[in-house]
């Protein structure tokens, strides 16, 4: 295989395990607070993307303005359905929570489907122009009929160079939040001892609202970001990303926002990897996260960056 | 609490009643099919099938206590597996029309094989993927099952829709004979309630539901937890295959779309079972011809509604809005359910009766 085939795979899981990640630490965050799947994450993703695309075509708001609708669109998506559906099961066994949690997913997406319609949209049209353009670097020009055709190059669209950038950006940001305000503090305070941050002070209920809020809009970017690399909005568009992110954050280790990164990360390369290196198996290139998975739960639970956790009688 | 609370009927009494229930059902049964239309009959069918689906769901969600997401995985095999055992080799020739039917399904000794035992063989095979499944994941807490158990669905799914000559890909099975009637679906009902109430009331569902109510207790009394919820898992599996293969004779053609065989029936199972009551298989039998009788009555707010002369056209996807909405608010107000965790017992009954009678003796 020639190097520039194998970099350009490479650049292509990359980006894509960055969307990955993006999605991912929300799960872990959410996890590492309520230990519950919040199954409702992907159709987070899945709702911002529509409020983006909505504000942009119907209400005719510049593609910016249209993002940040969509962001914040999906904090407070995120935030509600916290408050609505699984705070009053706190108390509950977990079970309930996980199996309200389905429901929520279920809601929202037949939601989506009653009001948006279930015929894919495409968003090609809707952001500008240099979200659709592709850079090239190497390769030789032939010219073929008159026309100049690069082969050999390795192609780079610029979304994947804007997800770089993005994603870099928001991880810094995220980081910033956690580790740098008094917020970050009790989020990391309460994912470790629910009970003495509460005797501390510090609102348990304010903090994980809040967390849903940081997590959804971390699922936001990376649906924008997501949509404009395959330019199509429908739905379902959040099952698939949704139940992958949710296994790079096991790979990564669950309640850990650096594993959530590391896995999202790692389990793009591997699915872009795998299809590259056996094209004839790219039918089944869903089922190797879950492949993966079940690998990974056999011989390390924890994931990578996870600790084992001990239970205490 | 009066001697007459305690009353309990005899063991006898009861198996006879049963019998006497299982008769007039027959009964029932047999009136219905005379003079009731088909469109009726196949709904009673379809009743018998959801709730073979709902009793094997809660064996392994409710009485053990796991969340399995995986149940349409199950189904799906026991669908594709039966439905190509049962087609004749013409009706398969015919519709493998993208690249044709590979080696050992397109010979007439794995054709036209009677129903009861291509749906045996549906459940065989479902149990033995429910095994390959079950050994990694059962080790790891609840949460992780849930995950593994929906990936798995969804790997069982894109299996069917990429290995054209065994499942004929994306365009599915067509054809298959409608075998599946009120007798076999009721039929394989009773066989469901037979085998897994009497796992439930022997030692290893009283360990199952140790387990469920607390882990650890169970484990430092000796219960082997890895063992006993393989098992369950296992045992849900071959009847989720089961009532896949009658579900796949009921439709005659199916294909792996998510809305078929996928994560949308899945999810109409946990409404069942969650309506009935998480943990009661009775209560999953009544989830089940609830959730049958709403889904037909609901099928109003998809269509055209007219309202003082405007036409308002029907919206598809309300029905599933309307149930989500449903499911999460028992999940939340009424988390029991219809039975809690119950069974309808004939001495629940008669003790209700008694409590009546004296109700009824007081109030003279």
């Amino acid at each position: 295989m020639k190097i520039e085939i194998l970099l350009q795979h490479v650049i292509n899981g990359l980006s894509l395990g960055l969307l990955y990640a993006l999605i991912a630490v929300g799960y872990t965050m959410v996890y590492g607070i309520l230990k519950l799947i919040n199954f409702a994450h992907g159709e987070i993703f899945m709702m911002s993307t529509f409020f983006t695309f909505y504000a942009i075509t119907l209400f005719g708001l510049p593609w910016w303005l249209g993002m940040l609708v969509g962001i914040a669109g999906a904090a407070l998506l995120g935030m509600s359905v916290d408050q609505i559906a699984y705070k009053p099961l706190r108390a509950a066994p977990r079970i309930s929570a996980l199996i309200t949690a389905i429901g929520v997913s279920m809601f929202l997406q037949s939601l989506a489907i009653v009001i948006f319609g279930g015929i894919p949209e495409s968003f090609r049209t809707v952001f500008p122009d240099f979200f659709n353009k592709i850079y090239t670097i190497g390769g030789e020009v032939i010219v073929n009929r008159g026309r100049e055709i690069v082969v050999n190059a390795i192609r780079i669209p610029s979304i994947t160079i804007i997800t770089f950038v993005v994603t870099l950006f928001t991880f810094f940001i995220l980081w910033f939040i956690l580790y740098r305000t008094k917020a970050g503090l009790a989020m990391r305070a309460v994912s470790m001892d629910t009970k003495a941050v509460a005797l501390m002070g510090i609102s348990v209920d304010q903090t994980i609202g809040l967390t849903f809020a940081l997590g959804s809009a971390l699922a936001a970017i990376g649906g924008i970001l997501w949509v404009g690399k395959y330019p199509q909005v429908w739905p379902m568009i959040g099952f698939m990303p949704g139940l992958k992110a949710f296994v790079a954050a096991v790979i990564g280790g669950i309640g850990s926002v650096t594993g959530a990164i590391v896995g999202g990360i790692l389990l793009g390369l591997i699915e872009i990897l795998a299809v590259g290196l056996m094209p004839q198996m790219a039918g089944y290139r869903d089922a190797f996260a879950f492949i993966l998975l079940i690998l990974l739960l056999s011989f390390k639970p924890s994931g990578i960056m996870g600790k084992k956790e001990l239970v205490k009688v | 609490m009066t001697i007459h609370d305690k009353k309990t009927l005899h063991v006898r009494t009861q198996i006879l009643l049963t019998i006497g229930f299982i008769v007039g059902i027959c009964i029932l049964f047999y009136l219905a099919e005379e003079n009731l239309n088909s469109y009726m009959i196949r709904i009673i069918s379809l009743i018998g099938i959801f709730a073979i689906m709902a009793v094997s769901l809660t064996l392994i969600n409710g009485v053990s206590g796991m969340l399995s997401l995986g149940h349409a995985g199950f189904i799906a095999i026991g669908a594709y597996v039966a439905a190509l055992l049962t087609m004749s080799v013409q009706q398969k020739e015919a519709s493998f029309i993208l690249m044709g039917v590979a080696f050992p399904i397109n010979t007439e000794t794995l054709s036209n094989i009677p129903f009861f035992w291509a749906t045996l063989a549906g459940g065989s095979v479902a149990a033995l993927m429910a095994f390959v499944v079950g050994w990694p994941t059962m080790r790891l807490s609840g949460d992780y099952l849930a995950i593994t158990s929906l990936g798995f669905a969804e790997i069982i799914r894109i299996f069917l829709l990429n290995w054209n000559r065994i499942t004929n890909g994306s365009l599915g099975l067509k054809g298959i004979p409608s075998y599946t009637n009120i007798w076999w679906s009721w039929g394989w009902l009773l066989i469901t309630l037979l085998v897994i109430g009497s796992f439930v009331k022997s030692s290893y569902g009283r360990a199952l539901r140790a387990i469920r109510d607390d882990t650890i207790a169970a484990k430092a009394m000796g219960i082997n937890v890895f063992k006993h919820q393989l098992t369950s898992f296992v045992l849900g599996g071959f009847f989720a295959g089961v009532s896949g293969s009658l579900y796949a004779h009921w439709l005659t053609s199916i294909d792996p779309k998510p809305t078929t065989l996928g994560i949308m029936l899945t999810f109409n199972i946990l409404i069942m079972i969650v309506l009935g009551g998480l943990g009661s298989l009775s209560g999953a039998v009544i989830g089940a011809g609830l959730f049958a009788v709403l889904s037909e009555f609901l099928r109003f707010v998809e269509s055209d509604m007219t309202f003082f002369g405007f036409t308002i056209a029907g919206i598809s996807g309300m029905r599933m809005l309307v149930f989500s909405a449903l499911f999460i608010i028992i999940m939340i107000f009424w988390q029991k359910g219809i039975m809690g965790r119950n069974e309808l017992t004939w001495n629940g009954l008669y003790r209700v009766i008694g409590k009546l009678r004296k109700g009824e003796n007081h109030g003279q």
